[in-house]
């Protein structure tokens, strides 16, 4: 069992790593390089993996909920009310056009009866979300025009799947006069319909309250314990969670996921949810693909080409056609109809849902549902190419291809200024920019703070500030100016050598403890750092020197003069610091440098060589000339 | 035909709210034979560097001191620039001759009109008895003191007023810059804008 698991894991991730590559090399999206992948290692060529290759989509199947769960995150409540035209507008037409169009089409030419034919039509009427935002995403259109409109009838869809799924089995009442059906498991089906659909609005609100008051708190909870893993495991939790609390209802789980991403997108916690949940859907879905490849069922293409083959046509085109009306009806520009059309061409992973479901019913025959089955894959396996071919040879004719817009009707909240670490150090430097009406983003781990900080309405970011996902979400790339105010030495620098790694664009002000960060900060190329020892200590010597009997202002003139000589000595030694033998111990290390310092010192004549307002010293001059 | 070297030093506390040091800086030469020194951007906590400052002073020819007008004086960082860099035995003294011979004048703005400097104006006084005390250092410097060049009226002023002023300093520096300057001519006039109105084609068109 054990070495079985390990030799499964070794030829899925194999097969990725040996084909997405190539893909990606030959420049095909990721997406081909995991169906080739399964088609090689599936049943009809290498037979390395045999039928699991479905219960490998099942599972994998939650890289599609994750998904769900993480576009949920993107789109608070208030942008997905701004979508809702959208969702239910070109949604709606995509999905009853195109299930009206191949119902009527199927009994037409296939003959097949009409609860079959309906099963079918809404089956292949729902694109691939997988497909389509993965290649968004790889060609950064997610927040472009396109992205938008596409992810609108996507989202349709999705919720469509929830009524075709309920009406399904009052088809085969029809059909076989009720019986004996499971609704999938499902705890309510015993019911009637109005108590079902009481269930459902219950689910629905009670994911609402309780990921605003149970989960936030307890996301809370979970921060505070700073365990990184803990919260990864709390975020994995939440989507599960979700998902198997629908799954009882008899929801669609990427429903569930969905929704309790937007509740939870306004939390704080957003940005580090996402980067926790974000490689396991990459995973997942890399699996989901190797699964659909995997499950493509050559035999039966083989057994009737030319039937699988037209459909797969038929159903591409049909799909083409009543997008790209759609689109018209929403007066998109040809080049953008064009790719938002083939984009959503093929049939989705819903379809597979669907057919799978209807198969435990026994509405549609095996065979024919297999064969379907092939239809799905295949048609999810072209759409990579479609996209392909239209980008290479049909769009340069068209007319200016929209460039990944940086579209103008969403505002840029992102400020210039970006502080990391907001205890007493970075607090008080964010509370100066504020009192001078600097907007400043925060990146804090401390869920407490950041609860407050929100509260008193800054730009607050929870999660670990040298994650280059949260760095980017949190604005980096655009930022003038980030400042590295972490209490921990060791992770302020390896923030700062992130930073200059992956935007080396912006200009970094940097805490340091005290003398030995600063010089690794120098080493780092770091120019701007400031020694928290530094200026309070100087200030207390200098009030040291005015209780000694100083005047006020010749005791701050000297240290003001004390600290520009240290901070030339500090550059100094910095470079003379690597001269020296590299096995030395830290502790050693320190008390040379102190050595060195104080022989430094030893040289220094503060205003030793500045005679301002010194008469004393004219008067010597003067009565020494006079002498002579 | 000789360079000169211009080192311009310049002191505004509040420059970001002033019209005419802006206008009057916008249009300076872009050459590296003129300096501008922002004297309050480097020495916010006036802890004037010395050392760095003289050996400034040493590298250039002609130094101007430009400053709005502020109760009759300077603003105060470059009264402590005098006091801190302007050392005995370094400019003045027995062994103090490092800015011999060099020419200072300064570049003022006032708020008040031309007509006001006068004995029987509001000010009481003209413009270069106020200015004695800069006058005098300069002469102790052993520095030639020429008279000022002097924007009056800035109160009074809309923008295309800055902008002709400015543009009238910009002509007359970069003839600064490439001309054997002649002192007894200059010493001749009560204001520096003045001997550019009669000595200079350029200006003032």
């Amino acid at each position: 069992m054990e070495t079985n698991f390990l030799f499964e894991s070794i030829l899925y991730l194999g097969a990725a790593v040996l084909f997405v590559p190539i893909a990606k090399k030959v420049g095909l999206s990721s997406i081909l390089g995991y169906l080739f992948a399964g088609i090689m290692i599936g049943p009809s060529v290498l037979g390395l993996i045999g039928q699991d290759g479905e219960d490998i989509m099942h599972f994998a199947e939650f890289g599609v909920v994750m998904m769900l769960f993480l576009i949920g995150l993107e789109l608070d409540p208030y942008k997905f009310w701004k979508m809702r035209k959208f969702i239910a507008g070109m949604g709606s037409l995509q999905v009853i056009g195109t299930t009206i169009l191949l119902f009527f089409g199927l009994q037409l030419f296939l003959g097949w009866n009409w609860q079959v034919a309906l099963i079918i039509a809404m089956a292949l009427a729902l694109s691939s979300t997988a497909i389509v935002l993965q290649t968004l995403k790889e060609k950064g259109q997610s927040n472009s025009a396109l992205g938008r409109s596409s992810f609108a009838v996507l989202l349709f869809q999705d919720i469509a799947v929830i009524p075709i799924l309920a009406v399904i089995p009052l088809l085969v009442s029809e059909v076989s006069g009720g019986g004996d059906l499971e609704l999938n498991g499902s705890l309510i089906s015993e019911l009637s319909g109005w108590l079902q659909t009481l269930v459902v609005v219950v689910v629905i609100t009670s994911i609402y309250f309780s990921g605003r008051y149970v989960l936030v708190p307890l996301l809370r909870i979970v921060a505070k314990t700073r365990l990184q893993e803990l919260f990864t495991a709390s975020a994995l939790l939440v989507v599960v969670g979700v998902s198997y609390l629908m799954q009882l209802v008899g929801l669609s789980p990427a429903l569930g996921a969905f929704m309790a991403g937007v509740v939870l997108a306004n939390s704080e916690f957003r940005h580090e949810l996402e980067s926790d949940i974000a490689p396991f859907k990459g995973l997942l879905l890399g699996l989901f693909f190797i699964g659909v490849g995997a499950s493509i069922n050559f035999n039966l293409i083989i057994e009737n080409p030319l039937f699988i083959l037209l459909f797969v046509l038929a159903l591409t085109v049909l799909k083409f056609l009543v997008l790209f009306a759609v689109g018209l009806i929403y007066k998109k520009k040809v080049d953008q109809n064009l790719q938002f059309s083939i984009g959503l061409s093929q049939a989705g992973e819903f379809g597979f849902v669907i057919l799978s479901f209807s198969m435990g019913l026994q509405i549609v025959p095996n065979d024919l549902a297999n064969q379907v089955l092939a239809v799905v894959a295949l048609s999810m396996l072209i759409t990579p190419f479609l996209t392909l071919i239209n980008e290479k040879y049909i769009l340069p004719n068209v007319g200016v291809k929209e460039k990944a817009e940086d579209s103008a009707d969403e505002i840029h909240e992102q400020n210039e200024v970006i502080i990391a670490g907001f205890g007493h150090f970075g607090s008080t430097i964010g509370r100066l920019l504020r009192a001078n009406k600097i907007d400043v983003t925060v990146l804090d781990h401390d869920a407490d703070r950041v609860e407050l900080l929100r509260k008193m309405g800054f730009k607050v970011y929870y999660g670990d500030a040298t994650r280059v996902e949260l760095l980017k979400s949190a604005g980096a790339e655009e930022a003038k100016l980030f400042i590295a105010a972490i209490d921990n030495p060791a992770v302020n620098l390896k923030l700062i050598e992130v930073i200059r790694k992956n935007f080396p664009n912006v200009k970094i002000l940097a805490r340091a403890r005290n003398r030995i960060d600063a010089y690794e900060l120098i080493d780092h190329g770091v120019e701007n750092f400031y020694r928290e020892t530094l200026y309070t200590a100087i200030h207390m010597g200098v009030d040291a020197l005015v209780q000694l009997g100083f005047r006020k202002y010749t005791a701050t003139r000297q240290g003001q003069q004390f600290i520009r000589y240290d901070e030339e000595t500090t550059k100094r030694l910095a470079k003379k610091r690597h001269d020296k033998m590299a096995y030395m111990v830290t502790v050693q290390e320190e008390v040379e440098l102190q050595e060195e310092l104080l022989k430094q010192d030893l040289h220094l004549q503060l205003g030793g060589n500045d005679h301002s307002w010194d008469s004393e010293y004219l008067k010597k001059d003067v009565n020494n000339r006079n002498f002579k | 035909m000789r360079t000169n070297k211009i080192l311009i030093l310049f002191a505004h506390p509040l420059y970001e709210k002033s019209h005419a040091h802006k206008a009057l800086i916008k249009h300076m030469p872009k050459t590296e034979n003129i300096k501008f020194h922002d004297l309050y951007e480097l020495y916010p906590e006036f802890n004037i560097n010395i050392k760095y400052e003289q050996e400034l002073l040493q590298e250039y020819d002609i130094i101007i001191w430009q400053h709005p007008m502020y109760w009759y004086s300077c603003p105060p960082i470059l009264k402590q620039w005098i006091d801190m860099v302007l050392e005995y035995n370094w400019a003045y003294g027995s062994k103090g001759d490092a800015l011999r011979n060099k020419l200072i004048f300064q570049v003022i703005t006032t708020g008040g009109k031309k007509e006001n400097y006068n004995a029987t104006g509001t000010d009481r006084y003209t413009i270069q008895d106020l200015l004695q005390p800069f006058n005098q250092t300069a002469q102790v410097c052993k520095m030639i003191y020429l008279p000022p060049y002097v924007v009056h009226g800035t109160h009074l002023m809309q923008e295309k007023d800055y902008q002709t002023s400015g543009k009238d300093y910009g002509i007359f520096l970069s003839e600064l810059l490439n001309m054997e300057v002649p002192i007894n001519q200059i010493l001749k006039y009560d204001y520096l804008n003045d001997w550019c109105q009669n000595e200079l084609k350029t200006y003032g068109n």
